[in-house]
């Protein structure tokens, strides 16, 4: 006997088939086996499990492009197993993991280890990214081709920028040959030396070393004209000024092959909303000010910024007990981003349903590549979040993340994810 | 008689501070000029927590707890613990168990005493963090100032040399704003960004022009490293544009002030003639600097026992 199950008399939002309706939707061994009104009313599914979805959301689960799940290295801030725990209490199904690890990964043995891993822990889809170059450390290219064949999703440098143009523009052209996307972290980082926080008043007033906007725009430039010359594929990660918005939509008004990502905290806050020298408001790039969040807002909008992503960078709360000035980089993010989503984006009305799943699950899987994923389409992969659109919460620690470097702890939220399936299976349930 | 309007047990800034509070401050002062207290702080202990080094601060602050009757533990961090990673809050804790009632710290880095004020019984006050703020300099300044004017209202001070890095420029802007000052940064965008206008300062790059009409101005020591870093292209250049000299502080109106809240780098930002001449008020601020400490240590007391 086939594994059946059928969520029923949900609101199904598949941006892919722009479909937006109430349907039963049948789940069969993993897969989505039908979409259409009243199944479960059918004879021949009469045993079949049902899951009531009445005013409810069925959406394809989230596709998070932009995780960093600290295993191993950091085993104590977040593992595969708490990460992608924290990712099924958010609804996101799928995660691109980052490869800032401790080491690198930047070696087929190290992503087959990783992969391995994933396996038997994850309980939900982890994809790997490839380092750009050997250890980080920007100076030699890693071996993309076996990367690939070891199994990476993309490749990514994220945490450190690629300073060296010549080098990324060698590893744009080879990452197109191989069909890799390549995810750049834009920082120019003469510019951004010791800063904790946005370059404005804000630091002025608090005495604390700032990084211009300029900093990631110059770089966001940089890469445009580097895509442009190579006519490979460049992702840009978390967008957060209003000029490199400005940059993005004008390259890709040109035709230049481009995506780009921003995360939910900077289409929320600011940085005259950071308390005091409060550490779990520090990630990079920084929070910036009222005219980027709009330009981050109106990019999200019209299509500029592709999707959402949340730079998911957990931190043990010593690191962060360090102090704005000293403490790493970085805030959580998997479990409030659709929550985050609906409250600022959706019910702000900015982005309609069908565009809020689309930028936060089928553009993303779109821009990696994967098939099946980011659509309820028949044949599609089961992976499935049941959402309560009305439902109101307010984030509190402890969270399934290992870490709560969140800024949004104690912020009231409109929207919540009731359910998640992974291939048909529930990993998370309310 | 306890001073009206304070309740804080702390002074981390004056920012936070109310024009009243700020008034309560200098009244104080200038009482204890004409009568000084008894022995406000006696069987009170302060301890100095200093991770930067300082002569005028220090000692001032000395000899303001000491004529209050308090007793003073003479601790130097680089000798305690805090070399072996205890943290700060353990330093504090500890020091507060064995008798510290009041805690007199700099640190070089900014709001490093804002979360950790809260958790101690004891008061702490600030003697400088970072490039955040330096409150007693300011008070001290503003204490120099109003002896001579009487008021605030209207005058124009212009705050000049390193702005980007001062915890005193910041401090005086915030005090100065409140008490209806009009606050001009002049420095080079480097030193003096002009974002700077968003928190109530008036903005001036050309130095001649900063000065013209001003009632006084607060020069700002500039550091060899400023160089080192690539803010300035050398202590010459800065000097040249920048260097309050006579003529430059001639353009002020003809009864305005020089301060300057030391160390000096005579020949950098401030030509000798002009730091020893008629209008400075150096050495006021150093002899005000005293008062103005015994006044907050007395405040920051009498909220302490309030709480």
């Amino acid at each position: 006997m086939p594994e059946r199950l059928i969520i029923r008399a949900g609101l199904v939002i598949d941006p892919a088939r722009k479909l937006e309706a109430v349907r039963d939707v049948l789940v069969t061994d993993g897969r989505i086996g039908d979409v259409a009104p009243s199944l479960a009313r059918k004879s021949a599914f009469k045993d079949v499990p049902v899951i009531e979805a009445k005013g409810k959301w069925v959406i394809p689960g989230l596709v998070d492009m932009h995780v960093h799940l600290r295993e191993p290295g950091g085993e104590a801030d977040e593992t595969i197993l708490s990460g992608t725990k924290a990712a099924a209490r958010g609804g996101v199904t799928t995660v691109l993991a980052m490869a800032n690890t401790v080491p690198v990964c930047d070696s087929p043995a190290q992503l087959s280890f990783l992969r391995a891993k994933a396996k038997s822990d994850a309980v939900v889809n982890v994809l790997f990214a490839g380092a750009v170059t050997l250890g980080q450390k920007g100076e030699m290219l890693s071996e993309f081709a076996k990367l690939k064949a070891a199994g990476a999703a993309a490749l990514s440098d994220d945490g450190r920028p690629v300073m060296n143009a010549g080098l990324l523009r060698r590893a744009l052209e080879y990452a197109k040959d191989l069909g890799l996307l390549l995810i750049d972290h834009c920082e120019d980082s003469t510019l951004s030396a010791g800063a904790c926080m946005h370059e404005g008043a804000q630091a002025l007033r608090k005495g604390l070393r700032g990084s211009p906007w300029a900093a990631e725009t110059v770089q966001v430039l940089r890469d445009i004209a580097l895509a442009e010359l190579t006519g490979a594929r460049i992702h840009l990660a978390h967008l957060s000024a209003a000029a490199s918005v400005a940059a993005v939509r004008q390259a890709k008004k040109r035709g230049v092959a481009l995506s780009a990502e921003t995360s939910p905290h900077h289409f929320t806050l600011i940085d005259e909303n950071i308390p005091g020298y409060d550490a779990n408001w520090k990630m990079n790039p920084p929070l910036r000010e009222t005219d980027d969040r709009q330009a981050i807002l109106e990019g999200l909008a019209d299509g500029t910024i592709d999707a959402i992503a949340t730079d998911h960078a957990p931190h043990g709360c010593a690191a962060k007990a360090a102090g704005i000035d000293l403490a790493p980089f970085g805030v959580i993010g998997l479990e409030t981003s659709l929550s985050l989503a609906m409250t600022d984006l959706l019910h702000k009305k900015v982005l309609n349903r069908r565009r809020l799943v689309e930028r936060l699950s089928t553009s993303p899987a779109s821009l990696l590549g994967l098939k099946g994923k980011g659509t309820l389409a028949p044949g599609a992969d089961a992976d499935i979040a049941i959402v309560d659109p009305e439902a109101s919460w307010t984030p509190q620690a402890p969270f399934q993340s290992n870490s709560r470097n969140s800024p949004f702890i104690g912020r009231r939220l409109k929207g919540r994810v009731l359910t998640t399936l992974r291939a048909g299976r529930i990993v998370h349930a309310l | 008689m306890a001073p009206r309007d304070w309740e804080r047990k702390d002074l981390l800034g004056l920012e936070g501070l109310s024009a009243s509070e700020i008034e309560t401050i200098l009244d104080l002062a200038a009482s204890f000029k004409t009568s000084p207290p008894a022995n406000l702080l006696k069987n009170r202990t302060a301890a100095f927590l200093f991770t930067e080094a300082s002569t005028r601060t220090r000692s001032s602050f000395e000899i303001a707890a000491k004529r209050l009757g308090c007793e003073v533990l003479s601790f130097s961090p680089i000798s305690s613990s805090l070399s072996k990673g205890e943290t700060l809050l353990d330093t504090f804790l500890n020091l507060q168990a064995v008798g510290v009632t009041h805690f007199i710290v700099r640190h070089e880095r900014s709001g490093v005493l804002e979360d950790l004020a809260p958790l101690l019984s004891a008061s702490v006050i600030n003697a400088g963090d970072g490039a955040h703020e330096h409150p007693t300099q300011a008070l001290l300044d503003l204490m120099t100032l109003r002896e001579r004017w009487g008021g605030f209202k209207g005058k124009k001070i212009v705050v000049l040399g390193d702005i980007r890095h001062s915890r005193v420029a910041r401090s005086n802007l915030f005090a100065l704003k409140k008490l209806g000052a009009r606050v001009v940064f002049c420095g080079p965008t480097p030193l003096c960004p002009d974002a700077f206008s968003e928190l109530g300062a008036t903005i001036e790059h050309d130095v001649e022009k900063a000065l013209k009409g001003a009632d006084a101005v607060n020069v700002l020591r500039l550091q060899l490293e400023r160089m080192e870093q690539g803010f300035v292209p050398s202590m010459a250049d800065y000097a040249f544009s920048y260097q309050l000299t006579a003529a430059r502080a001639d353009m002020m109106k003809p009864e305005a002030f020089v301060l300057h809240p030391g160390p000096l780098n005579r020949g950098v930002e401030i030509a000798s003639e002009v730091a020893d001449g008629p209008r400075s008020l150096i050495l006021e601020q150093v002899s005000n600097g005293v008062i103005a400490r015994m006044a907050v240590l007395s405040l920051c007391e009498q909220g302490r026992s309030l709480a």
